[in-house]
């Protein structure tokens, strides 16, 4: 009897005792990334807290952005953030969801998974590749086929003509819109595509055994099959132009007031940021662009979470 | 041919059309994006790229100083997301599951996941630079590590879910305490997974700019002090690129290049890797 019980109490394996520690440090690394996330969320409110307190909602609602006087209104680079987020979005969208079916649907098999890899592989690019080449190459290519051309081209005292002033140098906002919508383009046609592909065959095939054209199938059985991950797809490739930095702060032109045409210069949070934060001088335009971060942080938030909400567990690629 | 059926073939065949021309756009777009990276990178590049440090404007000089510090960066961030990202998506997967503090954390990784990088350096400058009065490697490295972390967190949830439940259940009846099943047997089986996922990480961040411009800052020397304001490819090519010095602007694109080739590789790496498990 005794016997049994000391070899009982030697069976239990040699290193048990670590055993909660182990799963109190995995715990704790994962502890680790919510008190990231709470983090900055703290830090940007704190940081920025004196603007705020300082200018309170004028901070938004007005656009007189002056270092030199220490007054900062931030609503030029807020609706730049916005307004050239979604004129990214506007143009990406459809050309993504186009690739995205020509690469399920019509594309000859052959071209199908050299095109599919590169396609996910550019959405690896570096960002400020993106930037760069819409500085050096595509800015002066779009003043001179296309700002200049659209300018003279302009009825005076038209609503094109108010949309299309300013100085034809390549860049502005619907110069880095364009950017910002070819730098998301590989990502969401990638995430698009991932999408398609999931969709039971079984279900498309008895669409086009009804005699559907392709455009019917991918309208009336693709489609409504994956609206809530693909309005998840779209959420998550909008927080990407919403924070996006580099490709933006090249080509935006990075001025404070409102955007008053297409081609006019403008800013966004993250060009702000990325432009001044190192160079900022007075403890107030430091807070002012902390508090500018706080504000990009709330906006892209409940945009990613959405996303995700829709997505579900659908995979990212 | 009634009328409806002639509606629909055009409709189709308008729809066809679109689709090909959006792709051919769109693979023209990105073919000439890469294309002018490729011709002005290569004009740049020679010995002198890795030989020499940056130089001021006019005079000939290199990256050697910026190579040496994104390496230096992204390495130790690496080490730092690693330890916690394999460890994290570990609980994730065997201990948290689907428990209500799992999902919570699953889903805020997933918000980290794709945050803009911006905040992550404004965070890292309001919690270590501006405490501490001066930029330097390490808090580059921390915001690198933060941006990392969820993406090695992800993928290790992500192949530790594949692995088949039996391997546990042998560790457990030969004995093994749980931790060492895991360690022994689960990450070992998931070895080429968990590989792929600090690989894509890498890859993430070697790139990544917006964090590094108020924490590592720059550094005009070759410089091995982390503790010092440090070089680094991103923040050169931004620096650089927006000069008119046409020298500098000739490093910047070739940096771009080395920046975008070795994103490339790695990419294409674990692709290669991944569909050798296949087989």
């Amino acid at each position: 009897m005794t016997d049994a019980v000391s070899d009982l109490s030697r069976a239990i394996p040699k290193g048990t005792s670590l055993d909660t520690p182990f799963r109190l440090l995995c715990g704790a690394a994962a502890t680790l990334l919510l008190v990231a996330l709470g983090g900055v969320l703290v830090s940007l409110a704190i940081g920025g807290w004196p603007a705020f307190h300082k200018f309170g909602f004028a901070f938004f609602t007005t656009s007189h952005w002056n270092p030199v006087t220490d007054v900062y209104g931030a609503a030029g680079p807020i609706v730049g953030t916005i307004v050239s987020a979604i004129l990214a979005l506007a143009m990406s969208l459809p050309v993504a969801f186009g690739v995205a079916v020509f690469l399920t649907e019509f594309c000859p098999p052959i071209l199908r998974k050299p095109i599919g890899v590169a396609v996910e592989l550019l959405a690896g690019v570096p960002s400020i590749v993106y930037g760069m080449w819409g500085l050096f190459v595509f800015a002066p290519f779009f003043a001179e086929k296309v700002q200049i051309p659209l300018m003279s081209a302009a009825p005076p005292g038209s609503i094109w003509e108010t949309l299309t002033s300013g100085i034809p140098n390549g860049s502005g906002v619907l110069s880095a819109s364009i950017i910002l919508a070819i730098m998301i383009l590989p990502y969401m046609a990638a995430m698009f595509r991932v999408l398609f592909h999931n969709t039971p065959p079984p279900l498309r095939e008895s669409a086009y055994a009804l005699g559907a054209t392709p455009l019917e199938v991918v309208m009336s059985v693709t489609l409504p099959h994956v609206r809530r991950s693909a309005v998840g797809a779209v959420m998550l490739g909008l927080g990407r132009a919403l924070g996006e930095t580099m490709a933006v702060t090249f080509i935006i032109g990075n001025a404070h007031g409102f955007p008053k045409s297409l081609f006019d210069s403008g800013s966004t949070i993250a060009s702000t940021i990325a432009n001044e934060f190192a160079e900022a001088t007075s403890d107030m335009h430091t807070s002012a662009l902390v508090a500018l971060g706080f504000v990009l942080f709330l906006i892209t938030f409940s945009v990613l979470a959405i996303a995700r909400a829709l997505l579900g567990s659908a995979k990212e690629v | 041919m009634d009328i409806k059926r002639i509606s629909r073939t055009l409709a189709n065949t308008v729809f066809i059309g679109f689709c090909f021309l959006v792709t051919f756009i769109a693979l023209a777009a990105l073919a000439a994006i890469l294309w002018s990276l490729i011709g002005q990178g290569f004009k740049g590049i020679d010995l002198n790229v890795f030989t020499k440090d940056t130089p001021a404007p006019g005079s000939t000089g290199g990256l050697r100083n910026a190579i040496l510090g994104s390496l230096m960066l992204c390495g130790f961030a690496m080490l730092g997301a690693a330890v916690v990202g394999v460890l994290a998506g570990t609980w994730l997967s065997e201990y948290g599951k689907e428990s209500p503090y799992a999902r919570v954390v699953r889903f805020m990784n997933d918000v980290l996941l794709s945050a803009p990088s911006i905040l992550v350096g404004l965070f890292v400058y309001e919690l270590m630079v501006r405490p501490l009065h001066g930029f330097s490697g390490f808090a580059g490295a921390v915001a690198l590590a933060l941006i990392a972390a969820p993406v090695v967190t992800r993928a290790t949830e992500d192949v530790l879910n594949l692995q088949p439940t039996a391997l546990r259940e042998a560790g457990i009846a030969l004995g093994a305490p749980r931790w060492v099943t895991i360690r022994k047997v689960i990450w070992r089986s998931a070895g080429g997974g968990l590989l792929t996922g600090l690989m894509l990480a890498f890859a993430r961040i070697s790139g990544e700019t917006a964090p590094l411009l108020f924490t590592a800052l720059n550094n005009q020397f070759f410089n091995w002090n982390m503790t010092k304001p440090m070089s680094n490819l991103p923040v050169v090519i931004f620096n650089y690129a927006l000069t008119p010095y046409d020298d500098w602007r000739r490093l910047a694109w070739v940096g771009a290049l080395l920046i975008t080739v070795a994103v490339l590789a790695v990419n294409t790496l674990v692709r290669a890797i991944s569909s050798e498990g296949d087989k």
